[in-house]
């Protein structure tokens, strides 16, 4: 009877080990799949010992599970095959922000010739999954190391110290060092601006809806540009914003715009990441500027225009210096001139004499011969912000808090 | 504030038509976490479950072109995920909390991990709200009631088998016994673990039909990370209905206008910035396991007594 329970008791003690246990190895599991060794791509141009050498790297890095050898492999790899790696947020899909980065990876790759990777659903918000990307690539041999959402900017600092030989840049922040660590964005409201304008040209009702993601500069100034760009070609508009607090949550961000339709806006622009918005505005028959990248073909009865990112120039410029040693970081903020920035195609029912109008800005733009921020310009409270023909400067742009005139919602 | 936006009717039509959605959605889910709870299994694998589900249902509504098959589909794979936690917590008998956790982890990233090729994909096949003709055109009523996504009507009526299942069924009984006192309900001949093991199964299948909900009539189309959370406020509504298949209905519906009216504040002139609002449906939770905690310690617990404990036979 004794032993009986007693082994009954040691039974339990076993179960009860091996199902945690098991249950680890399925939280492994899962955390594999989301960070490095799944999404791994390799090029497509570079002919035979591109394929072998990704198959090498794969290897490696199971060989290398403890990290021991992450720096010789690296130096071993440093010679003979120069590669670059992108840090994505989100999965490519087929259109939005990562989607743009990654056509911007391709462009590279075709560009400079050079082995490109990337890793995809690295959450921003965790500084120890950044971390733990990042010294994978880095074992992994990678030279240039970019990463593609602002929540990465102070790991990637941290990173770009510990090591040295390897070029970080981050996309969409503002800190950089001397040596090997800078940080590249672009003008995106300049795009911005012309979408306003055919936003503004079609309103019926003079209300646009603005689903926006956080009250940060970056979207305050699309939001300004956007506006500005309206008011351009119709004084009576009004851009009412709503607030999701999310990139990426399809579901509020759909319900954000559902909100603008009942209240009476037949245009709806936005920042996040998702189409959502724009299925919202096509299901309500109402009108949609999409953003990041082209989604013409998500919603093409109400898509109007899109604001879009060309990162390819860019990339292959920091990877081609990178690879011949002439990187220096510096803080690149481009605009329609290099290209980074443009508009998407314009839907067949945009007024002629709007699409001339939009056309004729943007080679202004092109030239430099034109300012979205420049007076006179005034704020939301009527306070005059810039006087006749002053230009904003660099430092405000960069931390624009406030919103023009125009636009209806609060910044919080 | 908003000067001539909106007729504050029309912003209130819309609250209560998102917050029914919202609340239908997030009902299912719930449903499943209290019939499973109320069988005596904490299954904290909602949002995993969800993630699943939503990731399901697309496919196979793209694949097959019908979105029906797609929510089907969505069921079934949902039951046999939750069955990763029947195994371990119900027949295994480990400790229901890291299963469940794990089965958060391992659904979400298998999910993401299955919807590689259809992340972002156009979503050409999606539930159509119902048109019921002349009573989705009475005014207010219409719009609020009878225009609802099929799913919403259908989360009524899996509630309603629910309700009676449990409380006026003879299996329904010997679910709740397996509950409320595993041992009692051994003795009275029933298998505790087959009991147990369908109520994980049926939780499994309606947390599927809510994450589907999102991906083929809320949002149409699958992304990562589409159900943001939304599991664990499933999670926490089944407390907040003291494990009642008509509080959580009520509950459900209270979190719904939680999540619809921070997209709402500006036309109802609301104070405060609206990201502070969107911080509802998280507060009301933590109000919720607050006052459930002060509560609890002056009555007995409306929690199954036997809620969380495994049943081994040999240790009764």
């Amino acid at each position: 009877m004794g032993g009986k329970m007693k082994n009954t008791t040691v039974r339990c003690m076993l179960t009860r080990l091996f199902v945690p246990l098991l249950a680890l190895t399925l939280l492994a599991v899962a955390c594999a799949n989301d960070s490095s060794t799944e999404p791994v791509t390799t090029t497509t141009n570079q002919p035979t010992t591109t394929a072998a050498d990704s198959t090498d790297n794969g290897t490696d890095m199971d060989a290398d599970e403890m990290g021991s050898d992450a720096n010789s492999s690296a130096d071993a790899n440093d010679g003979e095959d120069f590669s670059a790696a992108f840090i994505y947020i989100s999965p490519i899909g087929e259109a939005g922000w990562t989607w743009a980065h990654d056509q911007g990876r391709l462009h590279a790759q075709r560009v400079t010739g050079v082995r490109t990777e990337f890793v995809e659903n690295i959450d921003d918000g965790s500084p120890a999954d950044t971390e733990a990307a990042i010294r994978t690539l880095v074992a992994d041999g990678h030279d240039v190391i970019i990463g593609t959402s602002f929540g990465y900017m102070d790991t990637m600092e941290e990173m770009a110290q510990e090591f040295p030989d390897v070029v970080f840049e981050h996309v969409s922040g503002f800190k950089s060092n001397d040596t090997n660590f800078g940080n590249t964005f672009g003008k995106i409201y300049q795009p911005r601006y012309l979408t306003g304008m055919i936003a503004g040209a079609t309103t019926q009702t003079n209300k646009i809806g603005y689903v926006a993601a956080f009250p940060i500069p970056e979207v305050a100034r699309g939001i300004n540009a956007f506006t500005l760009g309206a008011l351009r070609v119709n004084p009576d508009v009004e851009v009412h914003v709503n607030w999701t607090s999310t990139w990426f949550d399809p579901a509020l961000e759909g319900d954000a715009a559902d909100a603008l339709l009942e209240a009476g806006a037949d245009v709806i622009a936005m920042h996040q990441d998702t189409t959502a918005a724009g299925l919202a505005a096509e299901a309500a028959g109402a009108r949609w500027v999409s953003y990041n990248s082209d989604m013409s073909e998500f919603a093409p009865d109400a898509y109007l225009a899109s604001a879009i990112w060309n990162w390819g120039p860019r990339y292959a410029e920091i990877i081609s210096s990178a690879a011949d040693g002439t990187y220096t970081p510096v803080p690149y903020w481009g605009d329609y001139s290099d290209g980074i920035v443009d508009i998407g195609s314009i839907a067949d029912d945009v007024d002629a004499d709007i699409v001339d109008q939009v056309n004729e800005v943007r080679q202004q733009m092109i030239d430099g011969t034109f300012n979205v921020f420049e007076g006179p310009l005034f704020g939301q409270d009527d306070t005059q912000l810039l006087a006749d023909g002053e230009v904003m400067d660099f430092g405000t742009l960069l931390g624009e808090a406030f919103f023009v005139k125009g636009v209806i919602g609060d910044i919080g | 504030m908003i000067v001539g936006l909106a007729f504050p009717e029309t912003a209130l039509i819309g609250l209560l038509f998102a917050a029914i959605q919202f609340g239908a959605m997030i009902y299912l889910a719930s449903l499943g976490e209290l019939i499973a709870e109320r069988a005596g299994v904490l299954n904290l694998g909602v949002e995993g479950m969800m993630a699943m589900g939503a990731v399901g249902g697309f496919v196979f509504a793209i694949e097959t072109g019908s979105p029906w098959l797609g929510l089907l589909a969505a069921s079934i794979v949902g039951a046999l995920v939750a069955m990763i936690h029947g195994l371990f917590a119900v027949v295994l008998g480990a400790n229901q909390v890291v299963s469940g956790l794990a089965l958060t982890i391992f659904g979400v990233g298998l999910a993401n991990f299955w919807g590689t090729d259809y992340e972002g994909l156009r979503p050409d096949v999606q539930f159509v709200d119902v048109d019921l003709g002349p009573l989705s055109d009475i005014a207010w009523i219409g719009r609020i009631f009878f225009q609802q996504s099929p799913l919403a009507y259908l989360a009524l009526a899996l509630g309603c088998v629910a309700w009676f299942g449990l409380n006026r069924t003879r299996g329904g009984l010997a679910l709740r016994a397996a509950g409320e006192s595993a041992a009692t309900a051994d003795t009275a001949g029933h298998s505790v673990v087959g009991l147990r093991l369908f109520a994980v199964a049926i939780g499994g299948a309606l947390a599927a039909l809510g994450g589907a909900y999102l991906s083929l009539s809320i949002s149409p189309g699958w992304t990562v990370g589409v159900v943001a959370g939304r599991g664990w406020i499933a999670v926490a509504l089944v407390i907040f209905g003291a494990w009642k298949v008509r509080r959580v209905a009520l509950g459900a519906f209270l979190f719904g206008l939680a999540m619809a009216l921070p997209s709402r504040t500006e036309s109802f002139d609301l104070p405060w910035h609206p990201i502070l609002w969107s911080m509802l449906p998280y507060l009301l939770t933590i109000a919720v396991m607050i006052a459930g905690a002060l509560i609890l310690r002056n009555r007995p617990a409306d929690a199954p007594a036997a809620l969380g404990v495994p049943f081994r036979r040999e240790e009764r």
